[in-house]
């Protein structure tokens, strides 16, 4: 496979030394660095569209206000709802979108199956075949979602994968994947955590981890 | 619960059935209606017919053998009607 | 991957059950022009121009080389413009001369972007 992981190595030490943004995560080349083919034909294409009247400015600032509004706090808030809420955890199981969409989340046309951890079945989310993700929901991807790896192995091997995010399932676990192919898309409803009676739904909610949403992780204990 | 299997076939271009489900016999977890079909709209093609959407069911031991991590284990996957055969019963 | 496998007809984007390596954890924040890519996809194809099926085609025609030398919205905008070309909303001609434009603005985005 041409996978080279020197380099991966090596982007690691450039990120290190530029510094990491506040949310922890490496800043991404911008508009310091030197401007690239693919930057230039963004900024050209951009330019082509909003003078010939396909779009304006102002659309294309509220559709990114929108998705910088989307997060995995979102989804968290579904859960916790769900976790305090047993007639909205079923209308959450039965529709997904529409429970969503009556919390307030704006979420487009997005169509949501919620799946259920339970004491015995743990559920993981991939998409094979590209990297379809609740993204209305729970915002842009990370980048791990859509390496060929996690999109390789999560299939074949859940169990290892899921292992290497520190999550191991005993075989009295069954795992179910859930390879996202076509119009759905999926957000685990994972367990309540033990120990959390009587605590509120936002408390709740600051448990609820993206990755326990996407299968990868658990949700914190308190 | 009906059980169908993934058609074998492998025209080149846009499917969005995985290589890794196709043979591979499942059950119909949940119909999920009708839908614009990828491999027309992929190719600038909007106003096709749609077709029905159902979400399938496979065991791991169905998909990888005896190479399965854990033979109990399954797959859901989103499968278009014009890619799956209906399996019939045998008892 | 062994050179005398035949081609059985798996595209190079299918990879469920492929050999792999560990996941490695990464994540980044997102730049503004990796935004704006999104966000001209979102848009133009919530105004019918092409659909999300239409962007994976041409991601999917540009190739397993392309998946990996270059990053997720650098492909995206590749597509993007692919779609765009196709749907007929301005030539390559204006395209390639735009571009020229925008290169000589400066030399970071910064400067490039704006006019």
């Amino acid at each position: 496979m041409p996978h080279d992981h020197h380099d991966h190595d090596h982007d690691h030490d450039d990120f290190h030394h530029h510094g990491m943004s506040p949310s922890g995560h490496p800043y991404r080349a911008d508009n310091d660095e030197p401007l690239s083919y693919w930057q230039v034909m963004e900024i050209a294409v951009r330019e082509l569209l909003i003078e010939k009247g396909h779009v304006t400015p102002a659309e294309i600032a509220a559709q990114i206000e929108a998705m910088d509004a989307r997060s995995p706090a979102n989804g968290a808030a579904v859960v916790a709802r769900a976790w305090t809420d047993p007639a909205f955890k079923q209308r959450l199981l039965a529709d997904a979108s529409a429970a969503s969409a009556e919390m307030g989340f704006d979420i487009g046309g997005l169509r949501l199956i919620a799946v259920e951890n339970t004491g015995d079945v743990h559920n993981v989310i991939v998409c094979t075949l590209c990297s379809c993700y609740p993204r209305n929901l729970l915002g842009l991807p990370p980048d791990w979602y859509k390496t060929r790896a996690y999109r390789s192995r999560t299939v074949r091997e859940p169990r290892k994968v899921l292992a290497e995010f520190g999550l191991d399932l005993p075989d009295t676990t069954q795992v179910r994947v859930h390879d996202s192919t076509a119009d759905m898309r999926y957000i685990v409803l994972p367990a309540r955590p033990a120990g959390t009676e009587g605590m509120s739904e936002e408390d709740l909610a600051a448990l609820v981890t993206r990755d326990s949403m996407i299968g990868t992780g658990l949700p914190k204990t308190p | 619960m009906d059980k169908v299997r993934v058609k074998s076939m492998m025209p080149p271009g846009h499917v969005r059935a995985p290589a890794y489900l196709r043979g591979r016999t499942g059950v119909i977890e949940r119909a999920l209606g009708e839908f614009a079909n990828p491999e027309l709209l992929a190719y600038g093609h909007f106003n096709g017919p749609k077709k029905p959407l159902y979400r399938v069911r496979f065991t791991m031991a169905e998909i990888w053998g005896d190479a399965a991590e854990h033979p109990d284990d399954t797959i859901d996957a989103e499968i278009y009607g014009h890619w799956l055969d209906p399996v019939p019963d045998t008892p | 991957m062994s050179e005398k496998t035949p081609f059985d007809g798996r595209r190079w984007h299918d990879m469920g059950g492929q050999d792999a390596g560990p996941v490695t954890p990464d994540e980044h924040d997102f730049a503004l022009w990796e935004k704006r890519v999104d966000a001209l996809q979102v848009l133009m194809s919530t105004k019918g121009h092409f659909t999300v099926d239409g962007l994976r085609r041409a991601l999917e025609d540009m190739g397993e080389d392309a998946y990996e030398k270059y990053s997720y919205y650098e492909r995206w905008v590749a597509a993007v413009n692919q779609n765009l070309i196709e749907a007929g909303l301005y030539t390559l001609e204006e395209l390639g001369q735009r571009m020229d434009e925008v290169r000589a603005r400066g030399d970071t985005y910064g400067e490039a972007a704006s006019e």
